[in-house]
């Protein structure tokens, strides 16, 4: 085991090309079978995917792409809509025997003990007796560095410990694959760093007897240091965009600058959803590399969908990059705020909906309005944004042309929500008026009554735009 | 009696705070849980005595009632003895004890079916809401008459009946509890149950019960004294010309009244008090303390409570080496057997309505519409013979009905608003001095639970020589089986008014009636709306006993749903009967959909303080 899981700088020359666990163009929608068409949303769009034995493989992507979905879906937690996955050769229809899962949350039963918990997954396995179930329980908890926590709570413990106790659990039933949704990013930025590099000392010393690691992932540097294959995903609906190489493993350790490029890499893959995949690849000369789905250029899509985002960011995050001059690495601003992808990607993209920058190259650089944004007043930014959103925002534009239109200049919520919903989800709806409504207070364009659901001018708006 | 909505916030503030005794609790749990592979061994002490002496009394008292039943008639003479109490008092428990397990297995099933059977939910769902707005002593004629019948020579149809009583009273809002546990289940623990292969058995018992358990516990304590209550009107009970005796504390207290022995109340109630208070120590705070290491939390909370009963027990020698070689290989052997009979499944089910494959047609399926299509018989049945009664309702008697249903509710109303008056200020004035309420809860506890039943032979004496007497008992008594739950409420809520929304009320000189209106009332307006929705409900149900009293052999009434009910019940006429349980089945379900939950969404969306 050991031989096999060193050295794999290139999985086309290792001995281990055995597929382990295969997907073959994997649909899946969610909604119900009833509602078909417009209804149903699809959340994941003909994934194919194999993963060889002795490899560890990431999952990246935005929030929305489905990557915890297609985790479950290759784990046989949850039925693909259609397409099929395939454990060394056999079709899976049902929770994948073989399988064990390390959640982001956890997932500790908090009336058992460490021990319990531990113990939890080897009392299906009815050959054992409760001494050995113990025993190898005892034995796992040793390795992962719980010894002395046997008998105490979850609730006792700090993060860390409880998800050492998530894989001492997942790690005693010795599963053929490991699968971890977002293991670490419920843990402080140290304690993170410890596990991950306690789990791949286990895991290159061949200590634990898996075949296969499957990470689900919002880090883009956690993925690049661990794994030996990335694939990033896109959203709406969630895709596989491209497939790269990971680094030797002497590069994934420091901050080399292959490290960085390929983190680079996928900062930009991600935060540039409408561009091809192959061509920014290309353009980062990582030729052969890279198994990369080129995509037609994106379709415009129906309804401008707003990213939520709460509007005080903004103005932070624009003198943020003017103090860098105008333009700064997306991955240094990462870093330095501490968001990972998930956090820092809608802000990205609500900063270039209303035109203040413009990520490319993964820079975020200003466009002139940013430039004054950043450089204003507040009273200042309020007209700023109250141009930008008329501007660009389509949801505001037509509630504002509407409410001026209106006799009174009042409308019912459930006008716009009806609207909405022909675009997206009732959830999503009321989500994205919430937004369009918060961006519009700052920019006091109108205003919105909670409680009677209404929206409307204020009186003592001042005279904008838009008239 | 007691009505639970969405109970798991208001379980989690209702829980009695206690008094700060010096913590142990860790170490306790610790010496419990020693790991198998290396026991402590530990020396007998004065806790395995206890232990053993509580075992023989529960024994003895199992004997005890199992030889009473087949030896009594029907109509017991009760002894006002003194010496007599205990037993009767263990008869009660006895009753209560098995009404309460009924009730628990009852939650457990039709919990669970409810809650993981897609297609039953709904139905059993609102059977559930419906049942629970029935009033319980409408059952009473026909449960005992139909149990008489099947046991005619020997009091064991009314011990039944007793029994089957007291479980309407308890089993719906446990099950409620259980049921919306089961459905707010953390969906990462049901995924770790699945990936680590659960049978459903042990899924059962590993995951939903202990996640639905400090509801359910705290759900016991609400239907364990709703017992108490029914189980005083339940051991004397006269249906007709026929009269039903059952020795217990109940009739014990009845007869005592009746007799104008007023040593005898005294002590019948003392009794009664004091077995009250032994349950609350001996049994439901270490419940509640146990049952704490299920709170679903990520953190330890300070003041988790305690009880020195349970200490005892966890630190007994004996109770340990029974649970270790007896207890746990006999679980072991039992899981292993349901593990063979229910294995895990091994085709993915899943939840989101993306049915992927055609259903299948198993045995499985072809029961559950075996047992779908007999229900819908039964009930249709049973619609049909509810009509054939109902249609021989006179119209003036329906006008009737509506008229008392209108006296019943003002009375209810007037109620709420005399509880309102005293439990307000005072459950402020306690629930923002934690000393007090420290001090105040655990006796607001005993004194609730006291039932109002027990009471009413007492007031009775003195209140029936008023002029309109019996008005003002029939809104006393519905006002001591409710004002309790206000009570309990409104001092959880002033208890969990932020310490700096009080503060800078302070600083900003907001004091009196503008005090009140800012902080006090907006804080409280959630905990009051469930003690309120639960003092209606419970307002309702007292009607019945409230408003038509037998007393001294003489009958005394006034002009209500309730007197209508009982008196109906009593004459044995059952379409007046059916007509007048139907009718307050749906005012209080009207009341509850039009009232209650607007208010209770209001609150929940307004005045939530999280």
């Amino acid at each position: 085991m050991a031989n096999v899981t060193k050295n794999r700088a290139n999985k086309r020359v290792t001995p281990t090309n055995e597929v382990l666990l295969e997907a073959e163009h994997i649909i899946k929608y969610y909604g119900s079978e009833q509602k078909k068409g417009e209804q149903r949303v699809l959340v994941l769009d003909d994934i194919s995917l194999q993963i060889h034995s002795g490899e560890f493989i990431a999952i990246l992507g935005p929030s929305g792409s489905g990557k915890s979905t297609l985790l479950r879906i290759l784990g046989g937690l949850i039925r693909a809509s259609s397409g099929m996955v395939r454990y060394r050769g056999q079709e899976v229809t049902g929770p994948n025997t073989n399988l064990a899962l390390v959640f982001q949350t956890f997932a500790l039963f908090p009336w058992l003990t460490v021990l319990q918990n531990v113990e939890l997954g080897l009392e299906a396995q009815p050959n054992l007796s409760r001494t050995q179930r113990t025993k190898r329980a005892l034995a796992a908890i040793d390795t992962i560095g719980l010894d002395g926590f046997e008998d105490a709570y979850p609730k006792e413990l700090s993060g860390g410990m409880r998800q050492r106790v998530g894989f001492a659990r997942a790690l005693v039933v010795e599963p053929k694959l490991l699968f971890m949704d977002e293991p670490f990013s419920a843990l402080d930025v140290l304690t993170a760093e410890n596990l991950r590099h306690e789990l791949m000392r286990l895991w290159r010393e061949g200590r634990i007897p898996t075949k296969a690691i499957l990470m689900v992932t919002h880090s883009i540097e956690e993925a690049v240091s661990m794994a030996d294959r990335l694939v990033v995903m896109g959203h709406d609906p969630g895709r596989i965009r491209a497939i790269l190489q990971g680094l030797p493993l002497a590069d994934r350790v420091a901050k080399t600058p292959a490290h960085e490029e390929l983190v680079d890499l996928v900062y930009t893959l991600i935060t540039q959803p409408d561009e091809d995949a192959a061509q920014i690849v290309a353009a980062a000369q990582q030729q052969g590399a890279a198994e990369v789905k080129s995509e037609p250029k994106a379709e415009p899509k129906p309804y401008q969908a707003l990213p939520h985002v709460k509007i005080g960011v903004i103005n932070g995050l624009a003198e943020r990059v003017l103090r860098a001059g105008g333009r700064e690495d997306l991955f240094v601003i990462g870093r330095e705020l501490q968001m990972e992808i998930d956090d820092l990607l809608p802000i990205i993209e609500a900063f270039e909906l209303l035109g203040f920058g413009e990520a490319t190259g993964g820079d975020l650089v200003l466009t002139d309005e940013g430039r004054r944004l950043a450089e204003s007043d507040e009273q200042a930014d309020k007209v700023l944004f109250r141009d930008q959103e008329c501007q660009h925002i389509q949801l505001i534009r037509q509630i504002k042309e509407a409410l001026d239109a209106a006799e009174n200049h009042e409308m019912d919520e459930t006008e716009i929500l009806e609207q909405l919903e022909e675009y997206f989800s009732p959830d999503e709806a009321s989500r994205q008026l919430d937004t369009a409504v918060d961006w519009a207070r700052y920019a006091e364009l109108f205003a919105y009554d909670d409680e009677a659901g209404l929206l409307y001018l204020e009186d003592a708006a001042p005279v904008g735009n838009g008239e | 009696m007691a009505q639970v909505y969405l109970p798991e916030r208001t379980e989690e503030q209702n829980r009695p705070q206690r008094g700060p005794i010096p913590s142990t609790t860790r170490d306790t749990t610790r010496a419990q849980n020693t790991p198998p592979a290396n026991p402590v061994p530990r020396q007998p002490g004065l806790a395995d005595v206890a232990v053993i002496v509580a075992l023989v009394g529960v024994v003895a008292l199992i004997i005890a009632g199992a030889g009473r039943a087949t030896a009594h008639s029907v109509d017991t003479v009760i002894s006002l003895k003194p010496t007599i109490l205990p037993l009767y008092a263990g008869y009660s428990l006895l009753r209560m004890t098995l009404a309460y397990i009924l009730s628990l297995v009852f939650t457990l099933v039709y919990g669970h079916i409810a809650a993981t059977n897609q297609r039953a939910r709904t139905i059993m769902v609102s059977l559930l809401d419906i049942l629970q707005s029935i009033p319980i002593l409408s059952f009473l004629p026909g449960v005992v008459l139909a149990l008489i019948a099947i046991f005619p020579h020997s009091s064991l149809g009314v011990e039944l009946a007793a029994v089957i009583l007291i479980f309407t009273s308890q089993a719906w809002n446990m099950t409620f509890s259980f049921y919306h546990s089961e459905v707010t289940l953390p969906l990462d623990l049901q995924e770790a149950a699945t990936v680590y292969r659960l049978s459903p058995w042990r899924r059962f018992f590993r995951l939903e019960v202990p996640f639905a358990m400090i509801g359910l516990v705290w759900n016991s304590m609400m239907s364990w004294a709703g017992g108490w209550f029914f189980l005083m009107a339940a051991e004397q009970l006269t249906l007709g010309t026929r009269s039903f005796r059952l020795p217990g504390l109940g009739s014990y207290l009845q007869t005592a009244a009746n007799a104008g022995n007023v040593a005898a109340l005294i002590l019948g109630l003392g009794t009664l008090v004091v077995l009250i208070i032994l349950l609350d120590v001996l049994f439901w705070r270490p419940l509640v303390a146990w049952s704490d290491k299920f709170k679903f939390e990520q953190t330890k909370s300070s003041d988790a409570p305690e009880s020195p009963i349970l200490d005892l027990l966890r630190r007994s020698a004996l109770l340990e080496n029974f649970t270790m070689h007896v207890v746990q290989p006999l679980q072991e052997r039992c899981n292993l057997l349901m593990d063979r009979l229910m294995p895990a499944p091994s085709e993915t089910v899943t939840a989101d309505g993306d049915a992927a494959l055609p259903r299948r047609l198993t045995a499985g399926v072809i029961a559950g519409w075996a047992v779908t299509g007999l229900l819908v018989l039964v009930a249709l049945v049973g619609v049909f013979n509810a009509l054939k009664l109902l249609v021989q309702v006179p119209l003036p008697m329906w006008g009737q009905i509506i008229l008392d249903g209108l006296l019943t509710f003002l009375r209810t109303v007037v109620t709420l608003a005399i509880g309102l008056a005293w439990t307000l200020p005072l459950g402020v004035k306690i629930g923002t001095n934690p000393k007090w309420a420290r001090r105040l809860q655990p006796v607001v506890q005993v004194v609730a639970s006291i039932p109002a039943t027990a009471l009413f032979p007492i007031l009775l004496i003195g209140l029936l020589r008023l002029p309109a007497g019996i008005e003002f008992a029939a809104i006393l008594l519905m006002l001591l089986g409710t004002q309790w739950y206000m009570l309990f409420n409104i001092i959880a809520g002033a208890m969990a008014i932020p310490t700096d929304l009080r503060e800078a009320a302070r600083i900003y000189h907001v004091s009196g009636w503008r005090r009140w209106k800012t902080l006090i009332l907006p804080s409280v307006f959630p905990y009051l709306v469930t003690g309120l929705i639960t003092a209606s409900g419970g307002a309702w149900n007292a009607s019945v006993v409230s408003e038509y009293v037998q007393f001294n052999n003489k009958t005394v009434m006034t002009h209500g749903l309730g007197a209508l009910i009982a008196q109906s019940a009593a004459n044995n006429d059952l379409h007046v009967l059916l007509a007048s349980t139907l009718f307050m089945a749906t005012i209080v379900v009207t009341i509850n959909r039009l009232v209650w939950r607007r208010l209770y969404n209001l609150a929940e969306r307004r005045f939530r303080l999280d």
